[in-house]
């Protein structure tokens, strides 16, 4: 029986952390920063383009607040998250003071769906980041 | 910041192909497995689309 292999150390932060931080703060800078520029430009035209088209169908923006139940909590927290995901972008929204009434209407609630996607999609950028920042991937 | 008001249909379609694009470029390796990654998640996106739209259609009936 084979026995478990050791798992190897990670890269230290210092490799990745810059990749990843730039990542975060705009979707396609890690990879810019990484010199994976067809990449980089692929990333902020799906990720901006979606976030903008969350903006203009007017989507509400989550708030870690409770809600009346645990359904409703959990749906304001996890979006919220997302939307912290999106890096400069939510941070730009919230300063350019965005705030859009949660309002009945499937285009709103689309919007609501882009904007915390966005955020959700950045993620897999950071992380596709740190591993061709970390050298596991090219 | 303009206004806009898409039919569900545009704003799934939009939705799936943004998505597929960053699940083609993450993914993948090279870029003609990206391209291809990309336009089969776009495919199934569009499947699923329309299978839910009938199976709501039916099921409403």
């Amino acid at each position: 029986m084979d026995s478990p292999k050791p798992q190897q150390p990670g890269p230290p932060p210092a490799v990745w952390a810059p990749a990843v931080g730039l990542a975060w703060l705009f979707p396609g800078a890690g990879h810019f920063w990484l010199r994976r520029y067809g990449r980089a430009a692929w990333l902020a035209f799906a990720i901006v383009g979606m976030y903008l088209l969350g903006l203009m169908m007017r989507g509400p923006l989550f708030h870690p607040e409770r809600g009346p139940d645990l359904l409703t909590t959990l749906i304001q927290y996890g979006g919220f998250v997302g939307h912290l995901c999106s890096g400069l972008l939510y941070l730009l929204t919230l300063w350019l003071g965005y705030a859009q009434p949660d309002a009945p209407g499937a285009v709103h609630d689309y919007g609501a769906k882009f904007l915390v996607t966005a955020g959700l999609l950045n993620i897999l950028a950071m992380v596709d980041a740190y591993e061709i920042a970390a050298g596991r991937k090219s | 910041m303009p206004k806009v008001s898409l039919s569900h249909f545009e704003a799934a379609l939009l939705f799936a192909f943004f998505t597929s694009i960053v699940f083609g470029v993450v993914s993948k390796r090279t870029d003609r497995e990206r391209v291809r990654y990309a336009a089969y998640c776009f495919a199934w996106f569009v499947a699923a689309l329309f299978g839910l739209g009938w199976l709501m259609f039916l099921a409403h009936r």
